[in-house]
């Protein structure tokens, strides 16, 4: 038996929220993780230009034409698509993306959501993100619950937000959170998690409403 | 109309203060035999639309080492150590684009659009200074069409004439960029003779291109 590694866990829940039929785009990071763990048949977008976004290639089966939006190489399967970046964004924002999966520096309990800069410290650029949030039909976080044991879900979010009030679903190591009529809502514990451990790991007030497993 | 050129007379084109546009994503599909001639020419006091700004050893990230821009639109900075450094310091002027209002932009100016409305960006530092307006309750931000005097795309396939082929996530940026910009230079991979290219597969028409040069495989 392995050690628990919260990443896994979390890119393994996220997994079961993709159904058949689904186009998802996942963020670079732990969202990627995602794609090992899907047992649907979902067809993968990346915003570089591509649908069906295949594993990894070997180093010897390296295509410098096929890559992610990470600038990776990567392979396509059977039955994708190229395109350019305004058809890939007529997708991701027409709606036609059903999930999109991405980490983040805060949520709040607004379904507001900071994932691209910290003013001063880090700039990188907003590249997809905002347009995802946006478009994407449902909007999946997949984090670790704190950062330095400080909470990033928040009663306010602090930082320059990628959008407000898109945030669908968070999936972290400790619990399932889920927007229902607006309300951030406590609806799965991970096994040896207590509501307790996730109070104390969360700034933001929450409903609770338990799910059957 | 001979359209191929020296990669010399092809990158005359470009002045001290041109608007300059560059194809690629990361550096795949960037034109970079181009890129590294307009290194070495040294030309500055550019703006760059670019996707990215790459990394500062590859792709259009050199230019950045370089310091050849006075001004980057661009949607994503992050892994080009330069450009942080350059926007930290304020040396150069940055405006940082949701990458599908980017594409939007610059495809709304060649498509002969004054504009189009986004709901990316409404609620967030990038609708600042921008008109809001809202249609059936839903607001959206009006964004302006980009143009610039000069893309350099790269193709895969070139024929003599100019029509491109871009395989694969080469495509990216390339084809929006050549119907927005007054003169278009392609870097070929691989140059072929006209009639060579299925018309099913040419991504980007000759009669958009100006300038072709030999690139090579990179």
């Amino acid at each position: 038996m392995n050690e628990f590694d919260p990443k896994v866990a979390i890119a393994k829940r996220v997994a079961k929220e993709l159904k058949d039929g689904f186009m998802v785009n996942l963020g670079i990071g732990l969202p990627t993780m995602v794609a090992d763990y899907v047992e649907t048949n979902v067809t993968f977008q990346s915003e570089n230009g591509l649908l069906g976004l295949g594993p990894k290639p070997d180093e010897d089966k390296v295509d410098k034409d096929i890559s992610n939006a990470g600038g990776q190489p990567v392979t396509m399967v059977a039955g994708g698509m190229y395109f350019d970046s305004a058809y890939s964004f007529s997708l991701i924002r027409g709606g036609h993306v059903d999930a999109t999966v991405l980490g983040a520096l805060q949520v709040d309990e607004h379904a507001n959501l900071a994932n691209w800069m910290i003013p001063g410290k880090m700039v990188p650029g907003m590249g997809g993100a905002m347009d995802l949030v946006t478009g994407a039909r449902k909007v999946i976080i997949a984090m670790l619950h704190t950062v330095n044991d400080k909470p990033k879900i928040l009663r306010e979010c602090t930082l320059p937000l990628t959008a407000p009030g898109v945030v669908d679903m968070i999936v972290t190591e400790l619990c399932v959170f889920e927007f229902i009529n607006g309300k951030l809502t406590l609806t799965e514990l991970s096994e040896g998690a207590t509501i307790e451990d996730v109070a104390k790991a969360t700034e933001a007030k929450f409903d609770i409403c338990i799910k059957e497993a | 109309m001979n359209k191929v050129h020296s990669m010399e007379e092809c990158i005359a084109h470009i002045k001290p203060g041109s608007v300059l546009m560059v194809g690629g994503f990361m550096g795949v599909g960037s034109p970079h035999g181009i890129i590294d001639a307009l290194v070495k020419n040294g030309v500055s006091d550019l703006t760059l639309i670019c996707n990215d700004t790459s990394w500062e050893t590859y792709g259009i990230g050199k230019m950045v080492l370089n310091k050849q821009f006075s001004k980057i639109i661009s949607s994503h900075i992050g892994l080009n150590k330069e450009s942080g450094r350059q926007l930290t310091a304020g040396e150069t002027e940055f405006e940082l684009v949701p990458q599908g209002t980017l594409a939007e932009r610059i495809r709304a100016a060649g498509a002969g659009l004054g504009g189009i409305l986004t709901p990316t960006g409404v609620g967030t530092s990038v609708q600042d200074g921008k008109q809001v307006i809202e249609l059936d309750g839903i607001q959206y931000l009006l964004e302006l069409p980009l143009r610039a005097d000069v893309a350099i795309i790269a193709g895969t396939k070139v024929d003599k004439a100019g029509n491109v082929y871009h395989a694969k996530t080469t495509r990216n940026f390339n084809p929006i960029m050549a119907m927005a910009a007054d003169t278009v230079i392609v870097e070929a991979e691989e140059l072929v003779e006209i009639g060579e290219i299925d018309p099913h597969l040419v991504m980007t028409p000759a009669t958009l291109v100006d300038c072709i040069v030999l690139g090579g495989a990179r």
